[in-house]
């Protein structure tokens, strides 16, 4: 697709297998792909992996939401590329709650990883994409985010904060003509949730890769994935709240 | 590295297995867990038996470890992770003039599940095994990181290739692919009438890709009818064909009751006129036409299926068409039934090819099943035939040794290169795969 071609798509947080389905189909619109995150001999292998499928060009660059100094280089090289700039931030951390509970200490990294981290980049990125007047943001939050849970409330309060800095970004870049994506995927079959007790319904990093395509095509502001999300935060979300504190779901 | 405490199945989910599961996304991952707990890999598990099993004990799934390392435009050289489909493969190579030399009958085999069984195709009479093109291997032995090739470390390549995973964890491959026109392939199915004219179709045709399919509830005059299918990829460029449907519930188990199979057989011979046709196909449909639906193993009921999948030589056609004629008496089968024609390539050691013709038929697991597979493995080994270790769920040791004459050659070799035998899975367990004498 020409659409993509001129464009330079920062995927943070590149190693997770959602980020990296969905820079698979970029990739094979032929997009340049900057891929951003910690472990850089893994991101080089993914970007070979890229190059090969049809990516215009594709790049490993170090980025760690938990270190702000290595957000400016990320986006200094998006704008070396010439051509619009679209990001997708797939970050985020989930330590178990019990391990939470056990080192309070911990709230910092989740939240760094989830939301602050994310959101001072996308803060800095804001500029250059108002100054071109076009692209995209795809920010990953969760369900986890719609309402503070028993087993998972910091992540939560982490992906609710992130979900609300994305509404407030839309807001300002929707009238430059950037689009922002507030993706909230339910169960994803990831490294994250790989041998979690109560699993359901669970997604493929694929399948929420095409629903994250199929969202941008339409325009979309929220989406939840897979679909039926949508229907089972909302019946969690009107749950009263004296009643809702007695539960553990 | 977190593990799954799990159940899980082949393919044909007569055989199960509880343990620990480890699906490593990155390298370090991978060598993280094989630090904890050095375990046999598997793939999309689309082996039919117990050879992705471990009992009790721990697997690494490497499906995540998918990506594409290396690809040479001119020479068709392609080096990925072990856990790429083989159908990916060619999703992506087939529009740039690529494709897999030898196509598993599903695109959801992976290149780790396609080496380690020594695969074959629709093509195995003149492209030989899926081994036969694979030019390096690269493997994981514990910590020590391992290449073989035909040329360097021969005997562990051959030990490798059809090896089950034995001589390590495979990490990534090389493989030559075969230039590809298009996207499409060009079909010409006729139709058998019977056991003879079916074998003299075979013997006659020259095509490139050659399967057929056969009606294992036609008796008498009719035994052995079934539609010939014979491909050569067309020039066509056609966009690639869109994901599978899903089978949402175990089926029930009249869904396969004798009479319903004889009906949807003879529908299913029918289809094609009486004169044949000529048809294209988009690559993906002729390949692996079962992949349309995914988890169709669920067709089957909850209590699975066996494969009986055996090669028997040239000149045992005769004992080959007893062993149909059995099938067919049984009223056992299902409508899934193949037969083909072999060529003497393979890769290694324990390959499953040899010269001659080879028969496939799932039968869902009931009354009668086991004792009549096993009845016909014996009517295998006295034609001089062989049992594929991918489908079998059935055999004793001492069976499939005589059926594998290099065995004790590659036990040696598997011996030193997994000395703890950490890499036994509960195939070999079953057959004794790995006792050297």
């Amino acid at each position: 697709m020409s659409e993509t071609r001129s464009e330079t798509w920062i995927i943070l947080g590149a190693t997770s297998s959602m980020a990296r389905a969905f820079a698979r189909l970029k990739a094979e619109q032929g997009a340049r792909l900057l891929l951003a995150g910690r472990d850089m001999a893994e991101l080089r292998r993914l970007a070979g992996d890229m190059r090969l499928r049809g990516a215009a060009e594709a790049e490993a660059i170090a980025f760690d939401a938990r270190a702000p100094a290595t957000f400016a280089p990320v986006i200094e090289r998006a704008e070396a590329a010439g051509g619009m700039i679209s990001a997708a931030i797939f970050v985020g951390s989930m330590p178990e709650q019990a391990a939470i509970d056990a080192d309070p200490a911990l709230i910092e990294g989740v939240v760094a990883d989830s939301f602050t981290g994310p959101a001072r980049f996308l803060q800095m990125l804001a500029p250059a994409m108002e100054a071109r007047g076009g692209g995209t943001v795809v920010g990953v939050g969760s369900v986890a985010g719609d309402r503070g849970r028993l087993g998972n409330y910091v992540y939560g309060a982490a992906k609710a904060g992130f979900a609300t800095y994305l509404s407030g970004l839309r807001n300002r870049l929707g009238r430059e003509g950037v689009h922002v994506l507030t993706v909230k995927p339910g169960f994803v079959d990831t490294a994250m949730t790989w041998g979690l007790e109560g699993m359901f319904l669970v997604a493929s990093p694929e399948a929420v890769a095409a629903s994250i395509e199929r969202a941008l095509a339409k325009r979309k502001n929220t989406l939840y994935t897979p679909f039926f999300w949508r229907w089972i935060m909302l019946i969690i979300r009107l749950i009263p709240e004296p009643l809702f504190k007695r539960l553990s779901i | 590295m977190r593990w799954k405490e799990t159940d899980y199945a082949g393919w044909g989910r007569v055989l199960s297995a509880h343990g620990r599961m480890a699906r490593p996304e990155k390298l370090a991952a991978l060598k993280a867990a094989l630090a904890e707990a050095p375990a046999p890999a598997i793939g999309n598990r689309r082996s039919y038996n117990d050879a992705p099993l471990n009992s009790g004990g721990a697997v690494i799934d490497m499906t995540r470890l998918d990506r594409i390392l290396s690809f040479d435009a001119q020479e068709g050289l392609l080096e990925a992770e072990a856990g790429i489909e083989i159908g990916e493969v060619a999703r992506l190579f087939a529009p740039r003039g690529w494709l897999p030399t030898v196509m598993p009958g599903t695109g959801r085999a992976t290149l780790g599940g396609c080496i380690a069984q020594d695969v074959h195709g629709k093509s195995h009479h003149q492209d030989g095994s899926f081994g036969q093109h694979v030019e390096s291997v690269t493997l994981l032995q514990g910590e020590r990181r391992v290449s073989a090739s035909p040329t360097r470390n021969k005997g562990l390549f051959r030990a490798t290739m059809g090896g089950l995973g034995q001589t390590g964890v495979i990490l990534s491959a090389k493989i030559r692919l075969t230039p590809c026109p298009g996207t499409m392939v060009r079909v010409t199915e006729s139709r058998a009438e019977n056991w003879d004219e079916f074998i003299a179709l075979l013997d006659r045709s020259t095509a490139p890709y050659v399967v057929g399919w056969i009606d294992a509830t036609a008796r008498g005059a009719a035994l052995g009818r079934g539609i010939l299918e014979e491909g050569e990829l067309s020039p066509t460029l056609e966009p690639w064909p869109k994901g599978a449907r899903r089978v949402p519930l175990d089926a029930p188990s009249f869904a396969l009751a004798s009479p319903v199979v004889k009906l949807f057989n003879a529908a299913y011979y029918k289809r094609v006129p009486a004169e044949g046709r000529i048809r294209e196909r988009p690559i993906a449909d002729f390949f692996f036409p079962l992949d349309k639906i995914h988890d169709w193993n669920r067709l089957y009921g909850k209590r699975g299926f066996y494969q009986f999948q055996c090669v028997v030589p040239p000149g045992e056609v005769e004992a080959l068409r007893a062993i149909m004629a059995r099938i067919a008496e049984s009223a056992l089968a299902s409508p899934l039934a193949v037969l083909k024609r072999m060529g003497p390539g393979r890769a290694g050691h324990m390959s499953f090819p040899m010269e001659g013709y080879t028969l496939a038929l799932d039968f869902p697991a009931r009354r009668g099943a086991e004792a009549l597979i096993r009845a016909l493995q014996q009517m295998a080994l006295e034609a001089g035939g062989r049992l594929y270790l991918a489908k079998d769920a059935l055999a004793d040791g001492e069976t499939i040794r005589a059926m594998y004459p290099e065995h004790g050659e590659w036990a040696a070799i598997c011996e030193r290169a997994d000395p703890a035998r950490a890499l036994e899975t509960d195939l070999t367990r079953r057959l004794g795969l790995r006792s050297t004498t």
